[in-house]
């Protein structure tokens, strides 16, 4: 009784964050062209969004940007929160203000606020300038995935490993990193998704020609959204969708080393 | 030892101070000057103008509300999957972000889509002969459409705080004679604060300054401080002010986070 | 403490001298034209065809509102060489020295433009020295047909209670504020307090009935019978109705907006010979067609509307109306810093209430 319920609930949870998601599919199948009408069942989108050019180069710089913003934000972000924990208290106060100031500011006044920057030291428009304002919105949720995990690490086992003559680096890699690993890997999904997202900022540091998949969806919102977009959206989450299942389900082949990574994999998304 | 690891921050100092601070100056610079570039207070004080005023309560109130709803949502449900033991729980609380990886857009968008009058829901309801509902254009739209985007930031980090309690804690208060009710309050939810707060401050930073929900869901009738500020960049064309308002909002979460990192440490002194 | 400041300056210079080396990035290679466009603004099968017919690559971008766009070209952050903003806009590029001169003898298609969207163009560009109209169109009301019985001719049915919770209001400054100017039988240039001050308390008389501020939405909320009537353009209306025929458009008898997006040339074109060719090649009768059948915007081409096969849309009174019968229509005009800043002080005072 008490197990169906709270399958129920989770259910239930599940049923208002997929609502959404499922109109989308069914509206990528919709004949018509408006959001608003039902039309009869057709697979055109799904065709004309491989032959669109435009779509196409947008969804490449898309995840070319998530992919090299996330990697560098975490690089950056992983080290900082390493150090960040074993700072002095007034040292940390700056790092942490630091890493709230573009969680707290409206994305409209970060975007702006970067766009004049890069004004002042002359930088042309273009993928650098969006890839930076990317890496510096993704830093703070990579530390703020790392750092309570590093909280949780246990000095003492690190320092023990130092009396037993490991090296510092040696010690943290063998002893403190592979605690810490979930929050790594949680940070570096989280900064891929939130680039993913992001329009408001990258609009303000792109170039002419440079396009996102957002900046082409708020641009097509005075004329109306293209099917192919909510073609395209249905895809990706698919794919996602089927890469994690196929990550937790697939037969374990190596069996001992895959339930080990396993594990970590799924502790990763948890943060 | 210490400052070695230090060293570990250098690059994010790098970057903290060429994309963070300096652009940070930039909108301080334009909040309190004026076009004509000398000093002022008035972009700052404008916040006590009805208007803007009202604007940054019925902010506050929404976001609080929607806060306050992701919090009663998320925790069981975060309590449910760290509980369950299931190896598969990483993969469900990955199911709980995966709706993120749809253009926010999009998504508010299809909230539209299910809300309407003549809308998915609406035609359900209908159909079952049960009373429409009307609630698009409305606050209630506005709060269900954040507690719908930022769910997923409250409901990982109470995960990971809930499946980090060693089962033994529990255990042992079990045999120290605590009923469920007593464990909870005593021992699990103490050890659940960090993650609440860092969940509540994750929910309510974005609830506090979005425009994007209040204008597809809310009808463009209730105007949020994240609407004032957006207008002043885009349509007024008046940097000075967006950035003066811009800069009371971020001392006003500034103040908001003292208050509950403060209450942190009270209840990290539990453990 | 002093030094710490020294090395925290050193650290900023340090990064400042990074960030140059991004610019390296974009060789120039060939011939090359950089449009600035509005979202979904024109045939994509134009751009492709312009490139082979040229040999001139079109690097292309959107904007969403004229707001957005005049700060990138503004603050030089990007150099284009088109622009497609609308006439108010204009005005305010010309008045603060961002557009150049177009030799209109290096566009011999102009002669296609019909004399009278030239003559409309003058409210803003009194000499049509800086601008090439596009696409054209009016500011009317949107209603269903099922669900009105009367046969609307007066922005008065906007505060007809009877239609409560079923009207889609502009959520935009100037839109919103033609309304009740408009009504009143005021200029929709206003910049009068009094006038305006009425115009505002109209309006909020009015939230009570509006059941949504949308710029956007208001076509696709018309379609699926969410409201009775919208305010919208009048290209959105021949799409509408397509999808729709219940949906019936008419420019109300108190007046309204004339609304003219025309390409323009910055001053920091780095290929003017190229924009050149590019808005000629707009201009030519198959492509502008081509662009009105895409976007359903009006077109201001004479010679591409003969070319309409369709007589029904050829000679529709919302795509083509004819202007000297209609009423009074006015384009909007840049009013200035101060007037912008009223009219938005006034708009906020109405949308927080």
């Amino acid at each position: 009784m008490k197990a169906t319920l709270k399958k129920l609930y989770v259910l239930l949870i599940l049923l208002l964050l997929y609502a959404p998601i499922i109109t989308l599919v069914v509206l990528s199948f919709n004949a018509s062209k408006t959001r608003a009408k039902w039309g009869g069942f057709t697979m055109k989108w799904y065709a004309s969004l491989f032959r669109n050019e435009q779509v196409m180069n947008a969804l490449y710089t898309t995840l070319l940007l998530a992919l090299l913003s996330a990697l560098i934000a975490t690089l950056i972000g992983t080290a900082a929160a390493i150090a960040m924990n074993s700072m002095q208290a007034k040292i940390k106060m700056y790092f942490t203000a630091v890493t709230n100031i573009p969680m707290l500011n409206a994305d409209i006044v970060t975007g702006i606020s970067l766009m004049l920057l890069f004004l002042a030291i002359d930088a042309t428009f273009g993928f650098p300038t969006v890839l930076l304002a990317h890496i510096t919105f993704n830093i703070p949720y990579v530390i703020l995935s790392v750092l309570p995990k590093m909280k949780q690490t246990n000095r003492s086992v690190y320092e023990a490993a130092l009396d037993l003559g490991a090296t510092p680096a040696y010690a943290f890699f063998k002893v403190v990193f592979p605690d810490i690993l979930p929050g790594v890997i949680a940070g570096f999904f989280l900064s891929f998704t939130m680039s993913l997202d992001d329009f408001i900022i990258t609009h303000f540091a792109k170039g002419p020609g440079l396009d996102t998949l957002s900046t082409k969806i708020y641009t097509e919102v005075k004329k109306g959204i293209k099917p192919e977009m909510y073609a395209l959206s249905t895809l990706m989450f698919l794919t996602v969708l089927i890469l994690i299942i196929l990550v937790n389900y697939i037969p374990n082949i190596q069996k001992e080393k895959n339930l080990k990574e396993n594990t970590r994999y799924e502790k990763g998304m948890v943060h | 030892m210490k400052n070695k690891k230090n060293l570990l921050a250098f690059p994010y100092l790098l970057w903290s101070a060429g994309f963070i601070i300096i652009p940070l100056c930039m909108i301080f610079f334009y909040g309190f000057t004026d076009k004509t570039n000398r000093f002022t207070f008035a972009n700052v004080v404008s916040i006590v103008e009805g208007e803007n005023l009202k604007a940054l309560g019925i902010s506050i109130l929404l976001a609080l509300i929607a806060t306050l709803i992701c919090v009663l949502l998320s925790y069981p449900l975060a309590y449910i999957l760290s509980g369950s033991g299931m190896k598969q729980s990483g993969f469900m609380i990955f199911v709980f972000i995966l709706p993120m990886w749809m253009n926010f857009l999009l998504r508010t968008l299809a909230w539209q889509t299910l809300l309407e009058k003549n809308g998915v829901i609406n035609m359900i309801l209908h159909f079952l002969h049960l009373p429409v509902l009307n609630i698009i254009n409305t606050p209630y739209a506005i709060v269900l459409g954040m507690v719908y985007n930022f769910l997923p930031f409250m409901i990982l980090p109470l995960y990971n705080a809930l499946s980090k309690i060693d089962p033994s804690v529990i255990e042992a208060a079990r045999d120290l004679g605590a009923n469920s009710f007593q464990t909870f309050v005593n021992v699990i939810f103490p050890l659940s604060i960090p993650g609440l707060i860092s969940g509540i401050t994750m929910v309510s930073v974005p609830a506090l300054t979005t425009f994007v929900i209040s204008d597809m869901l809310g009808g463009g009738k209730i105007l949020l401080i994240g609407n004032v500020i957006e207008q002043e960049f885009k349509q007024a064309n008046n940097w000075h002010v967006g950035s003066g308002l811009s800069i009371v909002l971020m001392l006003f979460i500034l103040l908001a986070m003292g208050l509950t990192a403060k209450y942190d440490k009270e209840g990290g002194s539990y453990f | 403490m002093k030094k710490a400041w020294f090395t925290k300056s050193l650290l900023i210079l340090a990064v400042l001298g990074i960030l140059p080396l991004i610019g390296c990035g974009s060789a120039k290679s060939g011939e090359e034209v950089i449009v600035y466009n509005w979202g979904e603004y024109i045939d994509p099968d134009v751009l492709t065809s312009f490139e082979e017919e040229t040999g001139i690559k079109v690097v292309y971008d959107e904007f969403e509102t004229n707001e957005i766009m005049y700060p990138k070209v503004e603050s030089g952050a990007s150099a284009y060489d088109v622009i497609c903003p609308s006439d108010y806009m204009i005005k305010k590029m010309i008045e603060h020295d961002l557009l150049q001169e177009i030799h209109l003898e290096n566009i011999p298609n102009v002669t296609n433009i019909d004399p009278q969207y030239m003559n409309e163009s003058r409210q803003f560009d009194p000499e049509n020295k800086y601008s090439v109209p596009y696409c054209w169109g009016t500011v009317g009301i949107l209603y269903n047909k099922t669900m009105v019985d009367e046969q609307i001719d007066s922005w008065s049915v906007l505060w007809d209670e009877q239609y409560a919770d079923n009207i889609l209001m502009q959520d935009s400054v100037r839109d919103a504020f033609m309304v009740p100017l408009k009504l009143k039988g005021h200029s929709l240039n206003s910049t009068d307090k009094a006038e305006l001050e009425e115009a505002r308390d109209l309006l909020i008389e009015q939230k009570p009935l509006v059941q949504a501020y949308v710029v956007d939405q208001v076509r696709d909320k018309m379609i699926g019978n969410e409201a009775a009537i919208g305010v919208i353009y009048s290209g959105e209306a021949i799409y509408t109705q397509r999808e729709n025929p219940d949906l019936e458009y008419v420019i109300p008898k108190e007046g309204s907006n004339i609304w003219i997006d025309s390409w323009v040339i910055p001053k920091n074109a780095p290929n003017v010979a190229n924009a050149e060719k590019f808005i000629d090649y707009m201009c030519r009768p198959d492509i502008a067609l081509k662009n009105f059948e895409y976007i359903t915007y009006s077109t201001p081409n004479k010679a591409a509307r003969e070319l309409i096969e369709d007589a029904d849309i050829k000679d529709s009174p919302i795509a083509f109306p004819d202007l000297s019968k209609c009423p009074d229509l006015e384009a909007y005009l840049y009013l200035g810093e101060d007037a912008d800043a009223m009219y938005n002080e006034l708009w906020k005072e109405v949308k927080s209430n």
